[in-house]
């Protein structure tokens, strides 16, 4: 199973902010796959999943954005009534919490992932696999 | 180690009575040849003659920068213009600055002290002074130079800024001691890590002093930390000596007033009376052996306290604490008096922000705390920020009694200084 990253990003809620990271990431030719977004009162962070990680860290850096790069779980949805439900009930009865999460769609546009953050990710991964459930793979 | 052993480890009385014969001349000195001072003690009907004991300095006038300004240009002086040899002028934000003169004697003088300070923080012969504060008209960089030549040092008078060049001389000259501002001194020890220059191992520094910001003992230990050095707080002020009226000892508990040149007193800002012994209120001085200008009772706005018992290096001159803040730097939210330095010692306690930081205020009931999130700490998880966003506000809210706003910024965002930070933004208007 490969293991996917996540781009995290400060933002101050300031105007333009998304606009210059994805100007960054665009002129580096990097696809977004996955975006979220939280904010609270006065701050945020900004979440991406991208095809080239490593990369879109080293270029954000050197533009001095304040990021940090973080694993996620990639959850292959069933597109049928009860796919979200089906991957969320595996975490909700062993009491692990989603701290973030967001949905892919693969570009084929036949299979969507939900990315979620969680703290136990080794664990979250297990108990998602026994339950049958499929992650992302690249290729 | 000592400069000049005999007068630093003075006993009292003889130290006491030193000063006072010292007095009596200043006064009697600055009644015949400064109108401006015979006017204020015929004001107050004093004539030099009722100073007969220490305790009778009360009975003088005070002198306040207002005063300094209102005598600009020549109106303090106490020599003939052609017996002085350097102007140094201290900034007004607003209207006129002040002139401060020196005759040789004194700059003679005010060397001396510099290389007692030095000395007895362990700088000898042999060592390499950086100074990074501002040559000019401000006093800091000239007068710790002059001293430290005097003391046979290398000077590299480097200035303020250019961080490139700073770091290439402390690498090509093997620079020991740095003179700078703690926030100068925390921007280069960043800009060294950026450039993958360890401050710790990849210099042959030792020691620095640190002069003309306040700041607090939580960014002298991340500066003795961030460098692997004793850091040494300084306390001067242009009208005085500039760099070296007061400075630690190896010891590091408070700084030494050398009081063979000053008359120190601690009253309260707003009765003008002496406060009770140890507690905290506005540093008086009135200048002892100054020739071109002396100065009495000089109302510094510093607020601090007289330590108590005897310094452990065998100095006899009474130490200070370090300034905690200035009745003008002072303000008040909510009722309540604040200073600068309560805020920065709480950030500097906190893992996760960056030495930088802004009070902004606004509004007689609100303050806004804006810091910088550290870079390196940035996890990408909200609640870590929520969390310490929450922190922080509680720790000053618990220190300073007034529940601040914090903004949390991204890294660089507030302006770095090279010189003088400002950190009160004060947007208010009556």
């Amino acid at each position: 199973m490969d293991k996917v990253m996540q781009i995290s990003i400060f933002a101050e809620n300031k105007l333009g902010k998304m606009e210059k990271v994805t100007k960054v990431l665009s002129d580096s030719k990097v696809n977004i796959l996955a975006i979220s977004i939280t904010s609270t009162n006065g701050f945020g962070i900004l979440k991406f999943m991208v095809d080239q990680p490593e990369l879109a860290l080293e270029v954000l850096k050197k533009d001095g954005f304040t990021v940090s790069l973080t694993e996620v779980i990639a959850v292959e949805m069933n597109d049928r009534p009860g796919g979200l439900h089906e991957v969320v009930s595996v975490l909700a009865q062993n009491n692990i919490n989603i701290e973030n999460a967001s949905v892919y769609v693969a570009e084929s546009r036949e299979r969507a992932y939900l990315l979620v953050e969680v703290k136990d990710i080794d664990n979250a991964k297990r108990l998602l696999e026994n339950a049958d459930l499929k992650f992302y793979s690249r290729g | 180690m000592f400069w000049q052993k005999q007068v630093e480890t003075v006993g009292r009385n003889t130290l006491e009575s030193f000063q006072l014969q010292k007095l009596r001349k200043t006064v009697r000195d600055l009644y015949r040849k400064v109108p401006f001072y015979k006017h204020k003690f015929d004001e107050l009907g004093v004539k030099p003659s009722d100073i007969k004991t220490l305790k009778d300095v009360k009975k003088l006038p005070f002198t306040t920068s207002d005063d300094l300004r209102y005598n600009y240009p020549y109106g303090m002086l106490a020599l003939p213009r052609d017996n002085v040899v350097r102007l140094h002028t201290s900034s007004g934000t607003t209207g006129k600055p002040k002139a401060l003169f020196f005759s040789a004697k004194d700059i003679n003088n005010s060397a001396q002290l510099i290389a007692r300070c030095l000395v007895m923080t362990g700088t000898t012969r042999g060592d390499v002074l950086q100074n990074m504060m501002t040559y000019g008209l401000f006093t800091g960089a000239l007068v710790m130079h002059y001293g430290a030549e005097k003391l046979g040092v290398l000077v590299i008078p480097a200035g303020p800024g250019n961080t490139d060049r700073q770091i290439a001389l402390m690498q090509d000259f093997n620079t020991t001691a740095i003179h700078v501002t703690p926030s100068y001194a925390l921007y280069l020890g960043a800009v060294l890590q950026k450039r993958g220059i360890d401050p710790r191992e990849g210099l042959k520094l030792r020691r620095a002093y640190l002069g003309a910001e306040p700041y607090s003992e939580e960014t002298r230990r991340k500066l003795e930390d961030m460098f692997g050095i004793d850091v040494y707080n300084s306390y001067g002020l242009t009208e005085m000596n500039g760099p070296g009226v007061g400075f630690e000892c190896s010891e590091k508990k408070g700084m030494h007033i050398w009081e063979d040149m000053f008359l120190m007193e601690i009253i309260n800002p707003e009765t003008g009376e002496e406060v009770p012994e140890g507690e905290e209120g506005e540093i008086v001085f009135t200048t002892l052996q100054r020739d071109a200008m002396p100065i009495l009772r000089y109302r510094t706005r510093d607020i601090t306290s007289v330590l108590p018992g005897e310094c452990k290096c065998g100095r006899t001159h009474q130490r200070i604490s370090r300034i905690i803040g200035r009745s003008d730097d002072m303000f008040i939210v909510k009722g309540v008096n604040i200073f600068p330095q309560q805020i920065e010692q709480v950030l500097m306690s906190v893992k996760g922000v960056d030495a930088n930081y802004q009070i902004v205020l606004e509004a007689y009931d609100e303050m806004t705390i804006r810091v910088e999130i550290s870079r390196d700490l940035f996890d990408g998880n909200i609640e870590h920020l929520v969390e310490l966003k929450a922190m922080i506000t509680n720790r000053i809210r618990s220190t300073v009694l007034v529940k601040p706003e914090v903004e949390l910024l991204e890294p660089g965002v507030l302006p770095v200084s090279e010189g003088k930070a400002k950190r009160v933004i004060d947007n208010r208007t009556l």
